[in-house]
């Protein structure tokens, strides 16, 4: 693929519930290998436009591209598209009823076709990764909330995604946890992953952000590289939201 | 015994009034039964009637109350794991996105909802089971196996195999009835598992059966353990009103008991008390089962 195209391409997104409209003319380029930081206040639409770009929901109208695959509902190529695109959520929603060797191995062995002994050999390389090998045989429920969410991102790893969606990744964890994470996702960063990060962890945005986006109301208000993002923004709303989230 | 002394120390006064009240009550049928009935009691001549010695092979044999117990425990097991089967498809048509399926499967169950058990078994038993044991020539077959010599473990399994094709019939019955409740504790399974899950197995491209194969069945079915036991034990209940599509179950035994001896309140009495022991010691079961489980919820 041309490296220069987006790898995810939104032209005038719009998403309603009911008559609330959750997303505006959403218009965001995606470069692949870049990481962008999407933030802003509660309900401003930021899960909303993330969910959509697995298709976890569906947007209503505008155009939206993922790694060449055109996203709209009842697409007969959405399970395609999700091969290529990892999640981690906000609660974990790791399988409560499987292990962890066997969260990790469940996607790759279903979805990918790949043997049980190459999926397994996998995960542990993974979990090496995020720093819990030795959890492996644990269920989820043994596990802190730092723990689970490594082990979340490792099952979305396992999977070789190109892109990485984290939807609020910290936002359930206890603070001491937080860091942990926070350095797995630094980590994952400088292997050059494309990652789209809806987060309040602005330490973290000015580490590894390409791209920081402000939403507001549903909409992009501002996006800007880091150093002006944080510096100078332009717009009120947006200056209003970090002097509040920056402030402790 | 100290146990029980201050057990009774609790009783409040009003306790002793309700336990005075019930003897009293308990007295009065006794009087009843043996003043004006005119009842002679022959318990003597129950035992024979569970376990007879047989003369002429020199063993004891299961007569008539102990072959229904027999066959009943028989039916409730094959029945339990049919409705089993039919309910986890009709949980899952419950839940289905399709309207259609949807819903078929409201309405099979609205109509077993809102008829007597006693009507739903005689429709089944005339509109389905006979067809279908006819269909599949099942009297023919099992006669032909009745009349072979080494047909052990088949009678171990489906006891004599003469009666092959009521006990299919009442199986097929009592699963038919039952699955529609087993149905409904699958739908309320699979609804309790967390939307997040769902999603979980979405965003890695899951198909949507490996999602309900993998991910949501078997965390569903887990949660419902508890209320299928229940419902198995009402399955166990429910299996006397086959008796009245002459399945030779405890409770048809019964009542030809009864007619041949006429030793009603005996006959029934010991009834009574199979059923109980086997629901009450199933129940008493699956509760000791049901507690280290919980651990992993």
């Amino acid at each position: 693929m041309n490296d220069d195209a987006p790898i995810i391409q939104a032209s005038g997104l719009n998403k309603f519930y009911g008559r609330f409209q959750a997303l505006k003319n959403i218009n965001l380029n995606v470069k692949q290998g870049e990481r962008v930081v999407v933030c802003g206040p509660s309900g401003s639409g930021k899960s909303t436009l993330i969910r959509c770009i697995n298709a976890l929901e569906n947007h209503d109208a505008g155009r939206l591209v993922v790694d060449g695959i055109e996203v709209y509902e009842g697409s007969k190529q959405i399970r395609n598209l999700r091969q290529e695109v990892g999640m981690v959520f906000q609660q974990f929603n790791l399988f409560p009823h499987l292990t962890v060797l066997e969260n990790l191995t469940i996607g790759p062995v279903r979805v990918r076709k790949l043997n049980k002994q190459d999926a397994e050999r996998n995960a542990r390389k993974y979990l090496e990764r995020v720093h819990i090998p030795e959890q492996a045989d644990k269920y989820p429920s043994q596990l802190s909330g730092g723990q689970q969410q490594r082990v979340a991102i490792a099952r979305s790893l396992c999977m070789e995604t190109r892109i990485m969606l984290f939807d609020e990744p910290t936002s359930a964890l206890d603070p001491e946890m937080i860091n942990e994470v926070l350095d797995v996702m630094v980590n994952l960063a400088d292997t050059g992953m494309t990652m789209v990060c809806v987060t309040h962890e602005m330490g973290f945005a000015r580490k590894v952000a390409d791209t920081m986006v402000f939403m507001d109301q549903g909409e992009i208000v501002e996006s800007a590289p880091p150093e002006k993002f944080f510096t100078e923004p332009e717009t009120e709303r947006c200056k209003a939201f970090l002097k509040q989230i920056l402030v402790h | 015994m100290i146990d029980v002394l201050a057990k009774l120390k609790r009783l409040h006064w009003f306790d002793y009034v309700l336990l005075v009240g019930l003897v009293a009550v308990v007295v009065l049928i006794w009087y009843r039964i043996e003043g004006s009935l005119n009842y002679t009691w022959r318990w003597h001549i129950i035992p024979n009637y569970i376990l007879r010695f047989d003369e002429d092979e020199g063993r004891w044999v299961a007569n008539l109350l102990l072959q229904g117990v027999i066959t009943t425990i028989r039916i409730s097991i094959y029945a339990s794991i049919l409705a089993l089967v039919l309910g986890v498809i009709l949980g899952i048509a419950r839940c289905s996105k399709n309207l259609t399926v949807r819903m078929l499967a409201r309405t099979y169950l609205e109509v077993l909802r809102n008829i007597p058990p006693v009507v739903v078994i005689f429709i089944f038993f005339f509109f389905l089971s006979e067809q279908l044991v006819t269909a599949f020539g099942i009297e023919d077959w099992a006669r032909a196996i009745a009349r072979q010599d080494e047909k052990e473990v088949w009678e171990f399994f489906f006891g004599d195999m003469r009666r092959f094709p009521s006990l299919v019939s009442g199986v097929i019955v009592l699963a038919l009835f039952e699955s529609a409740f087993v149905g409904e504790i699958v739908r309320a399974g699979i609804q309790s598992v967390h939307k997040g899950q769902h999603e979980a197995a979405q965003s890695i491209g899951m198909s949507k059966t490996d999602q309900l194969r993998f991910i949501v069945l078997p965390q569903a079915l887990r949660k419902v353990v508890p209320p299928m036991a229940n419902q198995f034990i009402s399955l166990i209940k429910d299996s006397s009103i086959i008796s009245l599509i002459s399945v030779q179950e405890l409770t048809f035994k019964t009542v030809e008991l009864v007619a041949s001896t006429r030793a009603i309140f005996e006959a029934w009495i010991v009834t009574a008390v199979f059923y109980f022991v086997i629901c009450f010691g199933l129940s008493l079961l699956f509760r000791r089962l049901e507690r280290p489980k919980a651990r992993n919820a």
